[in-house]
């Protein structure tokens, strides 16, 4: 049997009823990776406890115990959530040799379901990034054609995924972290409401945007990995109250939705190739039922440069707690000794921090200094609130939102990464997502003629995951998609 | 309007040492950007409150129980130096 196939369903009810071990998944897995990882780079680091932990979902299942509904399903998780003594990078020099002393609370769960960490995954620095090629640890590529980047910063997680190295990963979304690498990658990702899922244990980039989420093959692994990680947590403050009802096997396929487009996505500077993948699934699902209206969100040029602002302000002040005295990079001094604390944190930061990190903890600063402070952090936190306004008026007369997840597919690797503002454009139709704090999805469609994954994005009101989920079902049944193989490692 | 002597004040600021050639070329990169926000200036926010958390945040309390976690032994786990189990740092007074 083919291991790297099987959905997180069929692994979960293959190990629970004993149709073959949580072990025998986790050395298949293990020898695919081991055997082509190099070509792709998508983990930063494995787990040596990965099949001592597969050991002992069978031994709950050999007990009669319940081993979880996830029960001997490997994940690969984003280098950026905390593993208790795991190694934890956030893709950064400055991390290097960090091993937390706790687990993220996602994770936690997740483990307490029966899954299994099989490793953690490359990323952009500190999730700074489009392209993973921020990475201390080196780029990324994209198993569907190794010249292109995976995309990012959940690049690792996405194409670990699409290598089918594991059936399924976690990755985060400040700014479309997720939903893009899966468009890249042939994915389905998704980014809960703000709130869904606890931040407790990810490292932190941009608070007030930063949200976790799966990345799979299809909807239902998705499905799968909501249902372990979603709810309130009291170890942050930030998570809902609200109680996360299951979605797994119970959500289904529907149609009867009103679907928004919204004018000014179609104004922007989005390829052909990726319309044309979008109208045609809006062609197909028109065939289906679904209803669509044009809307309007007035302020979507804003989106960016209010994202990059909120998202560098937040980050410079996130940072600060890398000074390299209590963990993190240590320089050494240039006389014997350091002459002052402030010239042991200035070094540290300078040596343990890559280019595009300094960059936006620069600009943060910047926004955020005495005489600038108005001018551009608070100006943006308004602007922000417009945005959210602009989509809260929209879902009065629609039930989703769809449009592009990017403005082109996979990029060549090298040809975005000295052009910072090119970098950033990208975002366009992701970032508002974030600044808004809405549920957004990923979910492939096509592909180009020379083979590399379109997506389209479902967007949904605040806590309209199941919804989001529904169409998503119906996209993905009408598109045909789940089943293409990335041909990259053949 | 962007100097490389502001950018090297943002960058003491910050706490991270950078030389003058990164000031430079992140004052010119910083331009570009600050560029593009400043079309923010003509978006009329006159009495709109800034936004810093997206969905409504209900603070609640946890129970206030004794855990074992957080011990001296894991928070000083990852330091580059100590002496015993105190962080060790340049003299700062």
């Amino acid at each position: 049997m083919d291991m790297h196939r099987l959905t997180v369903k069929e692994i979960a009810q293959g190990v629970r009823s004993k149709k073959f071990s949580a072990l025998e998944v986790a050395r298949a897995f293990r020898a695919r990776i081991e055997k082509l990882d190099q070509k792709v780079n998508s983990f930063i680091s494995l787990n040596t406890k990965f099949e001592e932990a597969a050991s002992a979902v069978d031994a709950k299942i050999a007990n009669g115990e319940d081993p979880g509904f996830l029960a001997g399903v490997p994940v690969a998780v984003k280098d950026l959530f905390c593993t208790k003594g795991l190694k934890t990078t956030a893709g950064s020099k400055m991390l290097s040799s960090f091993v937390p002393s706790y687990t993220a609370t996602c994770v936690e769960r997740l483990e307490q379901q029966g899954a299994l960490v099989i490793g953690k995954t490359n990323m952009d620095e500190f999730a700074m990034g489009s392209s993973t090629e921020t990475s201390f640890y080196g780029g990324c590529n994209n198993p569907w054609d190794l010249s292109y980047v995976a995309g990012g910063s959940s690049g690792g997680s996405a194409a670990a995924v699409a290598a089918h190295f594991a059936p399924v990963s976690l990755g985060s979304d400040t700014g479309g972290s997720i939903r893009q690498p899966a468009s890249f990658c042939g994915l389905t990702g998704i980014k809960p409401t703000y709130g869904r899922i606890s931040r407790f244990g990810m490292i932190a980039f941009a608070s007030s945007l930063d949200q976790a989420g799966p990345m799979g093959k299809t909807v239902d692994d998705c499905s799968y990995i909501l249902d372990g990680m979603c709810g309130p947590d009291e170890r942050d403050s930030t998570t809902s109250r609200k109680a996360w009802e299951p979605v797994r096997d119970s959500v289904k396929r529907s149609t009867k939705f009103r679907v928004g487009l919204p004018v000014e996505y179609f104004k922007s500077a989005a390829d052909e190739v990726v319309l044309k993948a979008f109208w045609k699934c809006i062609e197909d699902l028109k065939k289906q039922g679904v209803e669509f209206v044009d809307v309007s969100l007035p302020n979507t040029p804003h989106a960016v440069p209010v994202y990059y602002m909120v998202a560098t302000s937040e980050a410079s002040s996130n940072l600060s707690r890398y000074d390299g005295i209590r963990y993190g990079y240590r320089a050494e001094p240039e006389g014997k000794e350091w002459g002052s604390l402030e010239e042991l944190y200035s070094k540290n930061r300078a040596e343990g921090f890559g280019k595009e990190v300094k960059r936006r903890i620069l600009l943060g600063t910047f926004a955020l200094s005495s005489g600038y402070y108005d001018a551009y952090y608070a100006k943006a936190s308004k602007v922000r609130r417009l945005i959210r306004q602009d989509f809260m008026d929209v879902f009065k007369s629609c039930d989703l939102i769809m449009g592009p997840v990017t403005t082109t597919p996979a990029f060549k690797t090298g040809t975005r990464i000295n052009d910072p503002m090119k970098m950033y454009l990208n975002d366009i139709f992701t970032t508002s997502v974030n600044l808004a704090g809405l549920p957004g999805m990923s979910i492939p469609v096509a592909t180009t003629e020379s083979g590399l994954p379109l997506a389209v994005q479902i967007i949904g009101p605040h806590f309209a995951e199941k919804n989001m989920l529904s169409l998503a079902l119906e996209i993905e049944a009408i598109s045909g998609f789940v089943g293409k193989v990335a041909n990259g490692l053949q | 309007m962007l100097k490389k002597e502001d950018v090297l004040k943002v960058s003491k600021l910050a706490r991270l040492n950078i030389t003058d050639e990164e000031a430079t070329e992140y004052g010119a990169q910083f331009e570009k950007i600050l560029d593009y926000f400043n079309a923010l200036v003509s978006v009329p926010t006159d009495n709109v409150e800034p936004l810093t958390t997206p969905t409504p945040v209900e603070l609640f309390l946890r129970e206030d129980e004794v855990t074992q976690t957080n011990t001296v032994e894991d928070i000083t786990s990852n330091a580059p130096d100590l002496r015993g189990n105190l962080f060790k740092v340049p003299p700062v007074v």
